[in-house]
């Protein structure tokens, strides 16, 4: 009936994970009692989860991105505690069952659950503002990408209470990941986590790289559009040609587990190596689908606040193209040892040298950007010099682990964990920061606490450098990833200094929370009616903050790279007197979460092997998702007397502001 | 800005209709079946990696019986072209004949699907299943992804059945019988590929 | 009062941080032992040293570009819409582009010289084959010419050079000498190799570096580099050992799921010991003979295909009680 599922899934023997589930079931029973308290339900399920406003999705990614951070966060700290002990043949706190799914569970949710949507619901947030458009181009999509990534996050989540989560590293090599060799469910949790959600990132890169090539504004051509959105479009370009990789990879993983095939087993003609390969083969352009977008950011942010165009729009376009398509040939840098010949080791590592070309000329283009301009010190400034200063370091490490001599003697050391931490929290992280810090005026209309702000890159900074030097230097002297315990007496204090690092870097975290809170606090100090708080180059600044469901009342129209810039300088005329017109807008659907909550049962009931419910939860989606086929009440008009009413309001407080 | 707005109103109005329009969905399609292409390259690569690792069991020599995969071939290369002819029937707005030629082209598809289910069943009959070989597994998982994509395809002219019937042919239809089009000369090109790379060459 | 006990502390908290980094120098990659880590360590420093070349001034830049054009330093020079000079471009591009071409012939040499595959040249003396075997998790190492084996030690003598044949009788994990240089996959099935060579006595620690499962930080062993003479006596102390490892039948006892499982001696190994290990992973194929040119598998019943395999496997572990036989007597 109930397939592997038993009471001995329930872990209520490691007191951890029991605190930590009370916990859990007390909050949320808290937050589920205070919405039915204060009858926030309807408002949450029409305003929110039912929406397809990309803006509104694009919060929604953001919070839940916050929230795995955390959960990805405290496995971090536990790791850094954990190694911060296991020195001289002491086995430390945690046992190598429980450490293992910890680090395997800290790479995923960091990748997947916590990168992947703060990149998307930027783009979410952003990139239809910037082309001028009303919405994206499927906007039914658009909900349901976000719930069943919402869904994976939940299913993963599962995992910490109900059995045990992957013990085999974030990526799974096989035949480690088979069940010959992890028989439990923890890699059938990873499976079908990585499954639905991949489904939902490929509608995405689908959905954004339509929309960005077929819903511009007027006069908005290619080589005019932000740089963010070019970004964007290539980050998407990689997600629609890598991320069906990943699927068919853990689709052959999933048959070799279920069905007793022989893809990636030892023997019986299965193929090991074929599976490092493919993985990879979507792996390397993976991280490049979330740098691509942080780049975005610091080109947008960096311009903007030194009022001063782009240095090198062209050449930062070409760059990032030239990017796109190197990610695709690089990827065997990460299996240098596995014995290829001489000739393919060197092809592989010359090509990742070759990467560094663009992104040197970008980091360039950014200094020069800066240079005769006005630079104002700005937290999102703060994330950009920092970031360029330390992503630098980042892929000076990253060259040299692409020559492969070298990478014989560095390969699968704490070299390794440093330097892609270096460039994910130097890069990624700093970016998403900015690029939050940036943004949030346009999706809530009030500027966040500078202070805070400060505060939060300071202890992000000092942190990651406290953090990962350690790993670098104790890379030298033999350390590698993924130990639980270490017979090296000498390399404790090194791991002590990271964990110190460590709890620098939740000092950030901290920062944030508190930033957040207190500018809501003072939301009415921090309030900009204008819609445009930094003086922006873009056109997402030339509609209100925060921007009306339909995002501009009269579509815009492009005559330039950083357009609004140029009509700010232009002339101050206002467009008092055009006529408004009805705007034709999609309605909210329901679909999304209901076809979602099905892909959840079934990616559960997959799990645990309860074949019913998995067939249930199939069916349900194939009926949700007719349900949606056969409703032709997807859209309406938006009255032209209702927009302008709503514009005067804007219009209204713009005046008694000023 | 706002002086461009003024003569460029009328412009405003084409931009109105954008999301959901039947370009962009035909043309998202497309962007779609490029990374449904991606899933079959990766298993493409598989199969040729495989292809040796038999482990003992059968070749594809040993297994393959070409001419009811001719059958099934012939079948589904027809039924590409039935569905051309449906679309030409839609563009001439015959919603009799469009339903006409989808149920033709179903029950070509069913022709194909039935070859398959057939030769799968009949192999794991004889002990060569899935988990016999890694050849096997990549053989069957191939040919099984490109027969699972043509279930769909036929569910799915299931429903534009019964749309056409209820609907009609309206600005919701047509694109979808356009995508429907696209998905199903697709995965014609993917059997083509199949059956060249596959069964051909393993023959061979 | 408060500032220089301030300053003492940090000064002391500077100090500490000086010696940890400069306790890099003697590490074991700054440190090598043979040729092959030696010439990875000027690789690292060399290549390192050149893209100091960019990266400090793009540091230095970042800062100076940062703080002078700030906000309120109105001295500067302000052109909002300078956004292109041929000859910024030209260098930004330029500079990358000679550095990376540097860094790539340099690639492509060390990628040749170093590669793991290639044998050492030494006039002088015959090079050493050790087969070094992953298990679950333990190391497990057979001399062929010697007719012994160990378990997570290994010795080998100085100045000689040893070719390290890699295999896995489990799951994929790396082989790796730091002090030596070069590690190596060791996959089940394949048979992997590196050679090694210490130009120095002494006692190198080795490790698995990818991980392998619950017991992977316990997958470490000692290298012993010893003069010809020690490496002689060595090796007849472990043929004194009681011990003598059978395939399959000790093997499968030994491949038992272990961590920092103490160092074992077997006085006896069976012939073709990894061959066959290699081999098992083979199922259908002649080990003798390439896949390729295998005679084509007649289509048979799987099932009893399936009993030609069992069949197979009990003639091995005939041929390994007779093996184990003759060695007791």
């Amino acid at each position: 009936m109930f397939g592997k599922l038993s009471l001995e899934a329930f872990p209520l023997h490691e007191p951890i994970l029991v605190i930590s589930a009370i916990v859990g079931i007390i909050g949320g029973a808290a937050l589920l009692g205070a919405l039915t308290y204060f009858r926030k339900w309807g408002w949450l399920w029409n305003e929110w989860f039912t929406s397809v406003d990309h803006k509104k999705l694009g919060i929604m990614y953001f919070i839940a991105a916050l929230i795995m951070l955390l959960r990805g966060f405290a496995d971090a700290l536990m790791m850094r505690t954990q190694q911060a002990i296991a020195a001289g043949g002491s086995a430390g706190i945690l046992p190598p069952d429980h450490y293992d799914q910890i680090f395997t569970a800290h790479g995923v949710i960091m990748i997947f659950f916590v990168a992947m949507p703060m990149v998307i619901g930027l783009m979410n947030l952003v990139v239809p503002l910037q082309i001028g458009a009303r919405d994206v181009a499927f906007p039914f999509l658009n909900n349901l990408s976000f719930w069943l990534f919402a869904v994976s996050a939940v299913l993963i989540n599962i995992s910490l209470f109900v059995g045990e989560f992957a013990t085999t590293g974030w990526l799974a090599y096989a035949p480690l990941s088979g069940i010959e060799y992890s028989p439990g469910v923890g890699v059938d949790y990873w499976i079908w986590a990585l499954q639905i959600s991949g489904v939902g990132t490929t509608l995405t890169g689908i959905n954004f790289f339509v929309t960005i090539l077929k819903m511009r504004t007027k006069g908005m051509t290619l080589f005019r559009m932000p740089i963010f959105t070019w970004t964007a479009l290539c980050s998407n370009v990689i997600i629609i040609a890598s991320f069906p990789i990943l699927t068919a990879t853990v689709a052959m993983l999933t048959l070799d587990r279920y069905l007793g095939m022989n893809f990636f087993t030892n023997d019986m003609g299965g193929n090991v190596m074929m599976y490092v390969n493919l993985i990879w083969a979507w792996g390397h352009p993976e991280v490049y689908i979330l740098i691509l977008p942080a780049f975005g950011v610091f080109s947008e942010v960096i311009a903007t606040f030194a009022r001063k165009r782009l240095f090198g729009y062209h050449t930062m376009v070409w760059a990032t193209i030239a990017i796109t398509v190197l990610s695709f040939i690089v990827w065997l840098h990460h299996f240098f040892t596995m014995g290829a010949g001489a000739n393919v080791n060197a092809f592989f590592g010359i090509m990742t040298m070759i990467i560094a070309i663009p992104t040197g000329v970008k980091v360039f283009n950014w200094i020069f950007t800066i240079f005769r301009g006005r630079l104002e010190l700005t937290s999102p400034v703060l994330w950009t010099l920092g970031f360029i200063i330390t992503f630098t370091i980042g892929g000076m490490t990253g060259v040299m682990l692409a020559l492969p001599a070298a990478n014989f003697v560095l390969h699968n050391s704490l070299f390794v964990i440093a330097h892609f931490h270096n460039v994910i929290i130097g890069g990624v992280v700093f970016g998403m920061m900015a690029g939050l810090t940036y943004w949030f005026p346009k999706a809530f209309g009030f500027v966040l606490d500078e202070k805070w702000g400060k505060r939060a890159f300071w202890c992000w900074l000092i942190g990651f450098y406290v953090a990962f030097i350690p790993p670098y230097i104790l890379s030298f002297y033999g350390a590698v990833r993924r130990m639980q315990s270490y017979p090296n007496a000498e390399w404790q204090p090194y791991m002590i200094i990271a964990f110190i690092g460590a709890l620098i870097i939740a000092a950030g975290i901290a920062c944030t929370l508190i930033q957040v809170v207190v500018s809501v606090r003072n939301r009415k100090a921090y309030e900009d009616v204008t819609g445009d708080p930094w003086d922006g180059r873009t056109l997402e600044w030339s509609t209100s903050s925060p921007a009306p469901f339909y995002n501009f009342a009269h579509l815009p129209v492009v005559g330039d790279i950083d357009s609004f810039w140029t009509q700010k300088q232009r002339s101050n005329e206002q467009a008092e007197n055009t006529p408004y017109t009805d705007i034709h807008m999609p309605k909210n659907t329901t679909a999304g979460p209901i076809i979602s909550v099905f892909a959840l049962i079934f990616g559960f009931a997959m799990v645990w092997h309860i074949w019913w419910l998995a067939a249930f939860g199939a069916v349900g989606m194939l009926v949700s998702f007719l349900g949606r086929v056969f409703n032709d009440d997807i859209d309406y008009y938006v009255p032209a007397a209702e927009v302008e009413r709503i514009e005067r309001a804007h219009q209204q407080r713009v005046e008694a502001q000023a | 800005m706002a002086t461009e707005t003024l003569h460029h109103d009328a412009h405003a109005d084409e931009h109105e209709h954008h999301h959901d329009a039947g370009a962009t969905k035909v043309f998202g399609f497309w962007v779609y079946l490029m990374s449904d292409l991606v899933i079959f390259g990766s298993l493409f690569a598989t199969y040729a990696v495989l292809m040796r690792g038999t482990a003992g069991g059968p070749t594809g020599a040993d297994i393959f019986e070409l001419p009811l995969i001719l059958f099934g071939t012939f079948a589904l290369l027809i039924s590409s072209f039935t569905f051309g002819m449906g679309v030409l029937a839609m563009n001439a707005n015959r919603v009799g004949q469009v339903k006409m030629w989808l149920v033709v082209t179903f029950l070509l598809g069913l022709c194909f699907l039935g070859m398959e289910v057939y030769e799968f069943h009949h192999l794991i009959h004889e002990g060569y299943g899935p988990d016999r070989s890694g050849f096997l597994s990549a053989f069957f998982t191939l040919v099984g992804t490109h027969g699972l994509h043509v279930t769909f395809g036929m569910i799915w002219i299931l429903v534009m059945l019964v749309q056409l019937s209820t609907k009609g042919l309206n600005d919701k239809t047509r694109p979808r019988i356009l995508c429907l089009s696209l998905f199903w000369h697709f995965l014609d090109i993917v059997w083509i590929c199949v059956f060249s790379f596959v069964y051909l060459m393993g023959v061979l | 009062m408060q500032q220089p006990s301030y300053w003492r502390r940090t000064g002391t908290l500077v100090l500490i941080a000086l010696c940890l980094l400069l306790a890099g120098c003697s590490s074991a990659l700054m440190d090598p032992k043979g040729v092959i880590g030696e010439t990875q360590r000027s690789l690292i420093l060399s290549s390192f040293g050149l893209m100091l070349i960019v990266v400090i001034p793009v540091i230095v830049m970042t800062i100076v570009f940062g703080w002078y054009y700030r906000r309120s330093n109105t001295m500067a020079e302000y052109l909002p819409d300078w956004a292109h000079s041929n000859w910024i471009e030209a260098i930004v591009w330029l500079v990358p582009v000679v550095i990376v071409a540097i860094l790539g012939m340099i690639a492509w040499k060390s990628s040749h010289d170093l590669d793991p595959h290639r044998a050492l040249e030494n006039e002088e003396v015959a090079e050493l084959e050790i087969q070094a075997v992953a298990l679950d998790w333990k190391w497990l190492f057979i001399y062929p010419e010697q007719g012994i084996a160990t378990v997570n030690e290994v010795a080998f003598p100085v100045d000689t050079p040893v070719r390290f044949r890699v295999s896995s009788g489990s799951v994929m994990n790396s082989f790796f000498i730091p002090q030596l240089g070069s590690q190596i996959y060791a996959m089940a099935g394949m048979d992997n190799d590196v050679y090694l060579e210490s130009n120095e006595i002494g006692t190198y620690s080795g490790r698995s570096t990818n991980y392998s499962g619950a017991g992977f930080s316990g997958m470490v062993f000692d290298a012993h580099v010893t003069s010809e003479a020690d490496f002689e006596a060595w090796v007849a102390e472990v043929a004194q050992s009681p011990d003598t490892l059978t395939y399959p039948e000790g093997y499968s006892e030994l491949a038992e799921r272990s961590s920092f499982h103490p160092v074992e001696y077997f006085s006896d190994v069976t012939p073709e010991f990894y061959e066959r290990l290699v081999s098992s992973f083979h199922t259908g194929s002649d080990p003798d003979t390439d896949t390729q040119d295998a005679p084509r598998a007649p289509a048979v019943d799987s099932n009893e295909a399936y009993q030609t395999t069992d069949n197979q496997a009990d003639g091995e572990a005939e041929d390994g009680q007779a093996v184990s036989n003759e060695a007791g007597e």
